[in-house]
């Protein structure tokens, strides 16, 4: 006789493949996993309660640490909120600016996803590929607003500084470049045998129960959902531009990874004709009052992140200081669904399904 | 050691006590003589400018009234004044362009550098003459402005597009559920005229049943779940959409702060489920009907919810 008994295995907090400080608790039958409980709160660091303390302008820097990986569109969200409540005009060239450096975070952040996923999943090199280009945009950045991962770059009504001189052209010397590491990438992995062994038909799921999680970015899209707020809902620029929202059919790992990678490109298509466009001068700081006050009320502004629908529910008492600041952070609703998935599934594949979830920790515990 | 520090701390107070009320006098004194030695002219112009009140005079206004009850200021400066009075008519253009330089400069020019120049230069005079009527000029255009926008009835406003869908989505409420079930249903301007419904209490679990399932409601997409504490009620925000459409609607569903309870839409929106958890933990309001409601932030043996506006901290050294 064969003696059986359900192991409680706990992953995390402090595993390479989490991504963080996330932990997840499985009951394993076998190899099999019967249930799954995430615990969560280990990087909480009380940025809306912080926030109800300090003025709009003070709270940027915070929004940088939510989600690391992509503090542009952070800061975007926040400044562009307030803006919309204020009612303030955008000078052109602040909001082409704002609107490049969004997309070459895009690009940046579904870089750290691409090389991060395949080293979970056992492939090293390609995030040394992956993190040598995202090194370009990195630099970009760092000249522009002096840092590498917080940026602090936006300000209500514009961008705290202009592009220094020869940056634009850097950018538009990093858009062929980026193109050509796209096809390296595609060469080194995405026709893989083993990589699409790994990752085909795995954690499926279908439109409806996308929707039912409220599921967003190329976690909804993967189902084949038409729904990309830059398009869906346009803000800031977007609607003067010509790209496509890769949609998957399948709604499994393989649909999400392809689209992240199609994203890039388009987001470098975008890119392309936001450069051309650019206007040669003007000014990077709208008319804003020096104190900022939204008027009293309240308002709810999202916009796309590279992992989704990131929103900003401002109430305001009239006060230099918003009286409640939530954020609705894309990977906290996204992970969600995690336990419904894995569910049946073997302890590798949980690695497989939580890395194509696409989380960052930072945002999942605000 | 300990009790001559404490000694100490304690006698600091009443050694500095004094000290600030002998500065405070110095600096009236120091004022007070120079706010006596700005002419006579000066002053009745200062006057002058006080009934416009803008809020760039009023480093110079304040001179006036310090001024007052002081020492009789000298009668020396006639000649000045009618220099200043010939030259104000004649250099308007000069004058002008002063203002502007004055308006600009107001806080720190009039008090510490007049008094110095003390009436010796009248073409400073006539600047600062000309400056105040400027100012009064521009408050009485300001002033008639006003009164004309007061006295024009103010238009009304055209109905937002999205009238028509706040008042289809309302009615429904009302039909189905019953009429006091929606309290209140507005356009919210401030963003981008999101129809808002607040929704009673005791009638939302129907109604968010109605609004997910009702063939001409359909909201299969909640987006984002907030919970307020406004210190007199809290509050729960839910902001949904109909994807295949994009109608989209803002509901609000207020609860006693107290026993703050609101009924769980996580059966029929599973988005809700960490949300609402997230919200319990962070501000208490308890979400009835939720299929695992626990602390999601904070660890399990916390006291208190943090977002609370009366929140203190059970170790508040920590």
């Amino acid at each position: 006789m064969i003696r059986t008994e359900e192991l409680l295995l706990n992953v995390g907090p402090q595993h390479p493949s989490t991504h963080g400080v996330f932990r997840i608790i499985v009951k394993l039958d076998g190899e099999i996993i019967t249930e799954a409980t995430p615990v969560m709160g280990y990087l909480h660091r009380g940025t809306e309660k912080l926030a109800e303390d300090l003025n709009f302008t003070q709270i940027i820097p915070y929004t940088d640490r939510m989600d690391y990986v992509s503090a542009m569109t952070n800061n975007y969200v926040l400044v562009h909120a307030v803006e919309k409540m204020m009612g303030l005009e955008v000078p052109e060239r602040a909001e082409f600016l704002r609107l490049i450096v969004m997309e070459l975070q895009r690009v940046a952040s579904h870089l750290v996803w691409w090389g991060t996923y395949l080293l979970d999943i056992g492939a090293m090199s390609p995030f040394l590929y992956a993190f040598r280009d995202r090194e370009m945009i990195v630099d970009l950045f760092n000249e522009l607003c002096g840092a590498r991962l917080t940026y602090n770059y936006m300000r209500v009504g514009g961008v705290k500084w202009d592009a220094p001189p020869g940056w634009m052209d850097k950018v538009r010397d990093f858009i062929p470049y980026m193109e050509k590491k796209l096809k390296e990438y595609d060469n080194l992995v995405s026709g893989n045998e083993i990589f699409l062994a790994r990752i085909k038909g795995i954690g499926k799921y279908d439109a409806a129960t996308a929707i039912d999680y409220g599921l967003s970015g190329a976690n909804l899209r993967c189902t084949g959902v038409d729904w990309d707020l830059r398009r869906a809902e346009p803000y800031s620029l977007y609607s003067r531009f010509e790209f496509d929202v890769p949609l998957g059919t399948k709604g499994d790992c393989y649909d999400r990874y392809l689209i992240r990678l199609e994203e890039i490109r388009q987001s470098l298509r975008i890119l392309k004709q936001a450069v051309q466009q650019f206007p040669a001068e003007g000014e990077t700081m709208g008319k804003v009052p020096r104190v900022i006050r939204p008027p009293a009320g309240e308002a709810y502004v999202r916009i796309e992140s590279p992992r989704g629908e990131i929103g900003c529910h401002i109430v305001s008492k009239g006060k230099a200081e918003p009286y409640r600041l939530k954020f609705r952070r894309p990977s906290f609703v996204n992970l969600q669904i995690l336990p419904k998935l894995l569910v049946g599934e073997t302890m590798t594949n949980l690695i497989t399904i939580l890395g194509g979830v696409d989380i960052v920790v930072g945002e999942v515990d605000c | 050691m300990s009790d001559l520090r404490d000694d100490n701390s304690k006698a600091l107070p009443d050694q500095k006590g004094p000290e600030p009320v002998e500065e405070r006098n110095r600096q009236e004194d120091s004022t007070a003589s120079e706010a006596a030695e700005a002419s006579a002219e000066q002053r009745a112009e200062l006057a002058a400018s006080n009934s416009s009140s803008g809020p760039a005079d009023s480093a110079v206004t304040e001179a006036a009234p310090q001024s007052e009850g002081q020492k009789p200021p000298a009668a020396v400066e006639t000649d000045p004044e009618r220099e200043a009075k010939l030259k104000a008519a004649a250099e308007a253009r000069a004058a002008r362009a002063a203002a502007k330089a004055a308006e600009a400069g107001a806080d720190d020019s009039a008090p510490s550098q007049q008094p110095a120049a003390a009436g010796a230069d009248p073409e400073r005079e006539a600047k600062l003459k000309a400056a105040a009527e400027a100012r009064a000029a521009r408050a009485a255009a300001k002033a008639a402005a006003d009164a004309a926008a007061e006295a024009a009835p103010p238009e009304p406003k055209p109905p937002s597009p999205k009238q028509p869908l706040l008042d289809a989505i309302a009615a429904v409420l009302k039909k189905e559920i019953a009429a006091d079930a929606v309290e209140d249903a507005y356009i919210n301007e401030l963003n981008d005229d999101m129809p808002t419904i607040i929704i009673a209490n005791a009638h939302w679990g129907r109604a968010a049943r109605l609004l997910k399932e009702h063939e001409s409601l359909s909201f299969n997409y909640l987006r984002n779940v907030s919970g307020v504490d406004y210190e007199t009620h809290m509050e729960v925000v839910y902001h949904m959409i109909d994807l295949a459409s994009k109608r989209e609607v803002a509901i609000k569903v207020k609860t006693d702060r107290d026993a703050a309870s609101v009924e769980s839409a996580a059966p029929l929106w599973s988005t809700a489920n960490w949300n609402e958890r997230e919200i319990y933990d962070l501000l208490g309001i308890y979400f009835p009907g939720h299929p695992d409601l626990r602390r999601i932030m904070m660890p399990d043996d916390w006291v208190g919810h943090p977002l609370r506006k009366d929140y203190e901290p059970l170790d508040s050294e920590v």
